[in-house]
């Protein structure tokens, strides 16, 4: 069988890309604006790779879908953290792409044990997160998992953050402290451990690893932690009980929200911010904005972080088909960024709906793989449709890379389908139609509070139903 | 596909019921013999009750099941219980305090186990007494366990006692920061009874003089008093351990109750204040129990002394010798129904010989049984015809009565 290996996107793209150059790998397509994710090797033809992101990998090696792969050690220990067992073997430290897990907050606790609140950790690492409180013997937590931008949450939104940085130093930027440094990493070659025990890969680890040869792990630079200032100016006052709080998308959703605020006569500066400021100011007395992602809102809403978000209605699924108890609901349709989510199968498939997936699911004895970012919802729809036995693979993005060899379903959303269809796959199912949306808490708030939700949203309202 | 259980999870077989019922039912008598009420708490309960400090050691809480649930936006886990005592010590705080509770369960309990081939679900049957905290209290439940064993017929059993009052006193005469104490506390409760030996050689000033404290086996209380006496004039603080853990020991002895010091083993949870002890039989633990005074404050329960044990079910299950059990168990009838019209004939019989105190099963499409009686009912005379399902030898009769007149007279030789 074809030796599988996984390779990362994003942060180190670059440097791995780099890295396979000078081990004479020959890839044609792995460079940072690339659409497909289907690198061939001139000096490997067999080996068969793909790109996924990060924190895809160590869940797709220790599954034993790839052979090997390369991506850094804080994703390998967020899983390993909560499944030791898992068959991921660490062959190899790349002595790239380093840098820090830091826990870190706006001012330094005094004791994290903190009895009686409970203290709230944002972070892309939800494991590792729990394991610190764990740790520490916190009495009493909630952890945040996110999708990104955990730097933007304290002081009023969480207390601590679990992040990456290069340095300490870097986290004052964002007006934050390192409270531990939990752990230092770079790039590892890792291996699934029943590949490593029965195939050949020496050849293709050779191969990195004579690159490595001359490179010297750089010391691990001793700093201070908890002891650096925080400028008074990054930090955050405290808000006042009735101010509203409201939360507005990074990434491509930034455009229609400011035409949208724009519209509604609402003015906004340095948003879309091309220095990352998450906190943007909003012309709207009582009114407080941050930048978060659409994902993450949603749960935002929910915990009272939040009083009014802009995000996507299919984020708002995903998290209600999670938590149907849930307080936050859709306050408006925005009736922007319109997508379809769809479920998707290789075009190889002799299947045409759902019916034809359950006639396939049934014939056969593995069970059945479900591909998406949107886990619950892909849940949901796999119960609903009686699939049987099947498995729900979280991913990160690149889902279509997933088909057909990882998984056999995608949940997806589209905007014209031509993604889709470039990848040789095909629609079998419409799930729904999602649009942005205003979303908010039915939770009772304040009434100067509530007061100040309504008009906002009138406002909006007033715009939508213009158009 | 193939259908099975999930991974560390265990099925109970109807033998195995029996076992598990034999000594769920021991427990349940003695237990409520010394005056306890039996209680039951959820499966699932918050993460926080378990994180709070003193409550689980970070080894364990490594291993609970927990998760979001439902209403899990809110960032809160639940966990699926991992210990028996704490939530029971909740119930109390929450709707019994200010009683003195003398509480009995049974439940299972999930703590994950990585290979999966110890069962990750586990049975106690556990005692909590709330609200005393004396040494006659510790003396009660100590007696209470050996004597649910003694009535299972289990012989060879072994108590070791410990104290974590004197344990933790012990880790701070030895010099180690609060942080490193707690963790070496913890890993003794894991059950690594090497620790104390081995920080007490880096500090060899204070280590050669709890050297025979800690390695040797006391058996009466003279080991404590001996240790008391060299101990006591330059380790003031455990003094006072000292003199707590004498008045149980002297107890026992006093009521002949057979034990052995071994402070370096003391296994068992976090929440232990005071003596802890456990149960052995060879060399497997069957339970274990102690005192832990800090709990129910630590929940807010106000100042209220507490102390417990748990029974391990499955191993008792296992060690106990179900057949040397068996009561009178009474005989099987199948009962069956000649033609579709004498069905309801059959449920009648049947219902007549269970009121008689037979067991009575209805014969299914003829499926194999292993009754002792065999009868079958039809609508014509004799209705009735009654099989010694060992012999063959048929008797016929026309009504039930006359039915369980002939089963009393085989039944009777």
């Amino acid at each position: 069988m074809a030796i599988k290996i996984a390779l990362p996107k994003g942060r180190l793209l670059r440097k791995t890309a780099a890295m396979l150059q000078k081990a004479g790998w020959g890839l044609d397509e792995y460079t940072s604006n690339m659409g497909f994710y289907r690198p061939k090797s001139q000096k490997f033809p067999d080996v068969l790779i793909r790109v996924f992101h990060e924190k895809d990998i160590p869940i797709q090696i220790a599954m034993g879908n790839y052979d090997m792969g390369i991506c850094c050690l804080d994703w390998i220990e967020e899983l390993l953290v909560k499944y030791p067992s898992s068959d991921l073997v660490k062959v190899q430290d790349l002595m790239y792409g380093g840098g820090a897990l830091y826990i870190a907050a706006a001012s330094l606790p005094e004791d994290l044990r903190q009895n009686g609140t409970p203290v709230r950790i944002a972070s892309e690492y939800p494991n590792l997160a729990e394991a610190f409180a764990l740790r520490k013997r916190m009495s009493r937590f909630s952890i945040f998992p996110v999708w990104g931008a955990a730097e933007a949450y304290p002081p009023e939104n969480a207390d601590m953050v679990l992040v990456s940085a290069k340095a300490g130093a870097e986290l004052a930027g964002y007006g934050m402290v390192p409270v531990n440094r939990m752990l230092d990493f770079s790039a590892f070659l890792i291996a699934n451990k029943n590949s490593w025990e029965t195939k050949n890969l020496d050849k293709l680890v050779t191969s990195i690893c004579d690159t490595l040869a001359e490179v010297e792990k750089k010391a691990v630079v001793e700093e201070e932690i908890g002891a650096a200032e925080i400028s008074a100016r990054k930090r955050a006052g405290k808000t006042a009980g009735d101010t509203v709080r409201l939360a507005l998308p990074d990434g491509h959703q930034q455009q229609p929200t400011v035409n949208l605020l724009n519209r509604a006569g609402i003015g906004i500066d340095d948003y879309p911010s091309e220095t990352g400021n998450r906190r943007p100011r909003i012309n709207i007395d009582g009114i407080m904005v941050k930048v978060i992602r659409p994902q993450d809102m949603p749960l935002q809403v929910a915990n009272g972080n939040f009083d009014l978000a802009v995000t996507g209605r299919d984020w708002l699924t995903e998290h209600l088909d999670q938590f149907p108890s849930s307080p936050v609901k859709e306050l408006l349709d925005l009736k922007s960024s319109k997508v379809r989510i769809v479920a998707v199968v290789s075009r190889e498939l002799q299947v045409e709906d759902t019916g034809g997936l359950r006639q396939l699911i049934a014939a056969r004895e593995e069970s059945f793989r479900v591909a998406s970012e949107y886990v619950n919802i892909a849940d949901k729809y796999a119960r609903d449709n009686h699939l049987g036995q099947y498995r729900v693979i979280p991913t990160w993005g690149a889902t279509e890379a997933f088909l057909p060899e990882d998984a056999d379903l995608l949940i997806e959303n589209t905007e014209t389908g031509r993604t889709i269809a470039r990848h040789n796959l095909k629609i079998i199912d419409t799930l729904f139609e999602s649009t942005g949306c205003l979303i908010g808490n039915t939770d009772s708030v304040s009434a100067a509070k509530g007061k100040r939700i309504e008009a906002v949203v009138k406002r909006l309202r007033a715009v939508v139903e213009d158009n | 596909m193939k259908i099975q259980r999930c991974k560390g999870m265990r099925d109970l077989s109807p033998a195995e019921m029996t076992a598990f019922h034999l000594v769920e039912g021991i427990c349940r008598d003695i237990c409520s013999g010394w005056g306890y009420k039996e209680v039951r708490t959820p499966t699932i309960e918050y993460l926080h009750l378990f994180t709070s400090a003193g409550t689980l050691t970070p080894g364990m809480l490594g291993k609970v099941y927990s998760f979001l649930d439902w209403d899990g936006w809110s960032g809160e886990r639940v966990v699926l219980r991992p210990d028996g005592t704490i939530p029971v010590a909740r119930l109390y705080t929450e709707s019994l305090q200010g009683e003195l509770a003398r509480l009995f369960y049974t439940t299972n309990i999930f703590i994950f186990e990585e290979a999966g081939e110890k069962t990750r679900e586990r049975w106690r049957c556990s005692t909590e007494l709330i609200g005393a905290g004396s040494a006659t209290a510790e003396v009660e439940l100590i007696a209470l366990s050996l004597e649910v064993l003694k009535k299972l017929g289990l012989k060879g059993v072994e108590l070791r006692l410990s104290h974590a009052g004197l344990i933790k006193a012990l880790l701070v005469k030895l010099g180690l920061s609060p942080e490193e104490q707690s963790r070496m506390f913890g890993r003794i409760l894991d059950g690594d009874n090497k620790v104390l030996a081995e920080v007490s050689r880096e500090s060899p000033e204070v280590g050669n003089t709890l050297k025979p404290f800690l390695s040797l086996k006391g058996q009466s209380p003279g080991f404590l008093r001996n240790q008391k006496a060299l101990l006591a004039r330059n380790m003031l603080e455990i003094r006072q351990y000292l003199d707590e853990f004498l008045k149980t020991v002297d107890l026992l002895d006093e009521l002949g109750v057979k034990y052995q010091i071994n402070i370096a083993s003391g296994a068992g949870f976090e929440y232990y204040t005071g003596i802890i002890f456990q149960l052995f039989i060879g060399k497997e633990k069957v339970g274990g129990g102690g005192r832990y005074d800090a709990l129910i404050p630590s929940m807010g329960g106000g100042d209220v002394p507490a102390s417990g044990f748990a029974l391990y079910l499955d191993r008792l299950m296992d060690l106990v010798k179900a057949e040397s059990f068996v009561k009178a168990v009474p005989e099987r009838v199948l009962v069956r129904a000649k033609s579709g019209g004498a069905v309801k004939e059959a449920f009648k019989a049947a219902d007549k010989l269970r009121e008689a105190g037979y067991v009575a099963e209805i014969d299914l499409d003829g499926k194999k049984s292993d009754a002792r009686w065999i009868i079958e009912v039809q609508s014509e005379a004799p209705k009735f015809t009654l099989i010694d399902a060992e012999t063959k030898k048929k008797t016929e009769a026309s009504t039930v009565n006359e039915v369980l007149k002939r089963l009393e007279g085989e039944g009777g030789d």
